[in-house]
């Protein structure tokens, strides 16, 4: 009764009206784009639910600090292969961007149910439509967060962690009700179509999908124009413009020649030549290091055992070094690969007593920033390739990249692998 | 015979239900379970000051796509597809598409939105992101006249000999958006 007359006083210009005339959406071609969002979008959860792991959250160094169930079970993020991080990242972050043009021809496809009339013939309906602002407005919020985040854009003036991390669970628990209860029409709407029939069908041969023409939920237009565009060229723009994106992404991440061409990413950049031509994360001016804090004056402390030891460049300079190529990869998805020298972190510990640590805390010389610091884990310690670098590619550290000394570890996180580092902690207990 | 019984009382439950809901219970349980997941999710980020602000974003995200800029692109096209009808709106389409795209991505770099955060983090500046943007955006448009020009060229060769003159496109063009 209620929801009759709900239908009765239907608004103009709502409901399924002459102004829809795309003769290509219909149900075959909603799901051709839900089914490749369901294959993709979940391994940008859980590479982004991952890389919170890959913080370090047992020494509350993840972003944000408490989040209750809301997370993966904790485990000890492997350093296993060094490239993990930069994989991990480098997924979450460019399969997000070459994702954006699906979502978007997505969210098109289905969008006359949005000005749908009666927006509900049932209680169950109302739900599921409230259910579609968290896959929506989350969908839109994390890419929007993302976006921005990844160009330094802080537009948005909140803690970009605390809510693409939260934002992203109520997408997820939007989107996880959205598939329980789409996944027949899914497959329903893939069977009603052959994709293979579809790719050899020319603009010429392309007509609407069947709909009955009183089907007020139905996609397809009731008085659809003529096709300007086949369905496979369609997919194709959609297929191309992921492609597109991807190609001005990966650079990013992949690096090598690739890099140059991820020319609107602040990540594609060269920094001139040279051994220290690789991208900076903070510099050394933002970051507020002087002469005084690197210059002569400048001691490593290493702390932890039954009495602290500390080396001045020199001393540090004499003892025994390792040469490793090991990637830089940073939560904003983009990573360089280098050849980094200097003394093994183990050697350190050695060095301050505590041959077998259970972790270790990195400090900086940089007086204030929140990445002055960082928790490393036993395994990140004693792994046999993490330094702390005191030269890059034959050449002695660039201020910008750490000079006199940066810790660099397999498969962790940039952040932490600390810049101008001045102390480290040695601790016998996690 | 009390399990046939059972069954049907079952049956005729489900049914009255459906009558009042509209749907199976499950259906319920499982949208109260996802709503109870992002309800505690939202919940979450209560601790944190800013809070509404990032609600704001939340819901300006479904107006800024919904209300405003699926009616202007739909129109840009409903626009576009009057001006050149037919299929040979595709060649006007790829490209405009191309450049909306891009923009939307990379914006911040083009316009030069963030200009302090990026120094302190790079070291460099915004400044080549609008020429590099604006000669991708030229290249995108010149390939697609390019690939027009062939294209009419070879069916031009194709048909001289023998066909007469083609039609002209029909006058109603199809919008792909709209």
């Amino acid at each position: 009764m209620l929801w009759r007359t709900v239908e009765r006083l239907r608004p103009p210009g709502l409901g399924r009206t002459r102004l829809w005339r795309s003769p290509l959406r219909g149900p075959w071609l909603t799901s051709i784009f839900g089914a490749v969002l369901l294959a993709t979008l979940p391994i940008v959860i859980v590479t982004g639910l991952l890389d919170y792991i890959a913080y370090g959250p047992q020494f509350g160094q993840a972003f944000p600090a408490h989040v209750g169930w809301l997370r993966l079970p904790f485990f000890d993020w492997p350093t296993r292969p060094s490239w993990l991080f930069q994989l991990t990242q480098g997924l979450h972050v460019g399969l997000g961007l070459v994702l954006i043009p699906l979502v978007l021809a997505k969210l098109w496809s289905v969008v006359p149910r949005l000005f749908a009339w009666p927006p509900a013939r049932s209680l169950a309906q109302v739900l599921e439509r409230l259910s579609l602002l968290a896959v929506v407005g989350g969908i839109l919020f994390e890419l929007a967060t993302g976006v921005l985040n990844i160009q330094y854009d802080y537009v948005f003036g909140f803690d970009f962690y605390t809510a693409h991390y939260f934002g992203a669970w109520v997408f997820i628990g939007g989107i996880t009700v959205h598939v329980v209860v789409k996944f027949p029409h899914l497959v329903a709407g893939l069977r009603s179509r052959s994709l293979r029939a579809e790719l050899r069908t020319p603009l010429a041969d392309t007509h609407p999908e069947p709909s009955h023409p009183d089907d007020p939920d139905s996609l397809v237009a009731v008085h659809p124009a003529p096709p300007s565009m086949s369905r496979r060229g369609l997919l194709g723009l959609v297929g191309g413009g992921a492609l597109f994106v991807g190609l001005l992404t990966a650079g990013q991440t992949v690096g090598g020649p690739l890099r140059s061409i991820a020319i609107l990413l602040p990540r594609g950049r060269s920094y001139g030549g040279g051994p220290s031509d690789f991208q900076v994360n903070r510099t050394s001016a933002a970051a507020a290091i002087t002469d005084a804090l690197v210059g002569p004056a400048w001691r490593l402390n290493l702390t932890g055992g039954t009495a602290p030891v500390s080396l001045d460049a020199a001393a540090l300079a004499a003892l025994p070094t390792h040469t490793a190529e090991l990637p830089l990869a940073c939560v904003e998805g983009w990573s360089v690969t280098q050849r980094w020298t200097g003394v093994r972190l183990r050697d350190l510990a050695a060095l301050a007593g505590v041959p077998a640590p259970a972790s270790a805390r990195v400090r900086s010389v940089e007086p204030a920033g929140a990445f002055n610091a960082a928790a490393l884990t036993g395994a990140q310690v004693l792994h046999p390739d993490a330094l702390l670098a005191t030269h890059v590619n034959g050449a002695p550290l660039s201020r910008d990249h750490g000079f006199p000394a940066r810790v660099i570890i397999p498969a962790v996180p940039g952040v932490h692998c600390t810049k101008w580092v001045g102390a480290i902690e040695f601790r016998s207990a996690a | 015979m009390t399990l046939r019984h059972g069954t049907v009382t079952r049956r005729a439950t489900v049914t009255r239900w459906r009558a009042f809901y509209g749907d199976h219970p499950l259906h319920l349980v499982a949208l109260l379970c996802c709503g109870a997941l992002a309800g505690y999710a939202a919940l979450g980020v209560l601790v944190n000051p800013v809070w509404p602000r990032m609600l704001l974003w939340f819901a300006a995200a479904i107006v800024a796509h919904d209300v405003v800029a699926f009616p202007l692109y739909a129109a840009a096209d409903r626009a576009l597809c009057l001006l050149r009808p037919g299929p040979g709106v595709n060649y006007l389409r790829v490209p405009l598409l191309g450049t909306g795209l891009t923009f939307l991505l990379f914006f911040p770099g083009i316009i030069r939105q963030g200009a302090v955060s990026y120094l302190v983090a790079t070291g460099l500046t915004q400044q080549p992101y609008l020429a590099r943007w604006l000669l991708l955006c030229a290249s995108m448009f010149a390939t697609s006249l390019l690939v027009y020009a062939v294209r009419t060229g070879i069916r031009r060769a194709g048909r001289r000999p023998t066909t007469p003159p083609a039609r002209p496109c029909p006058r109603e063009c199809s919008a792909a958006a709209g």
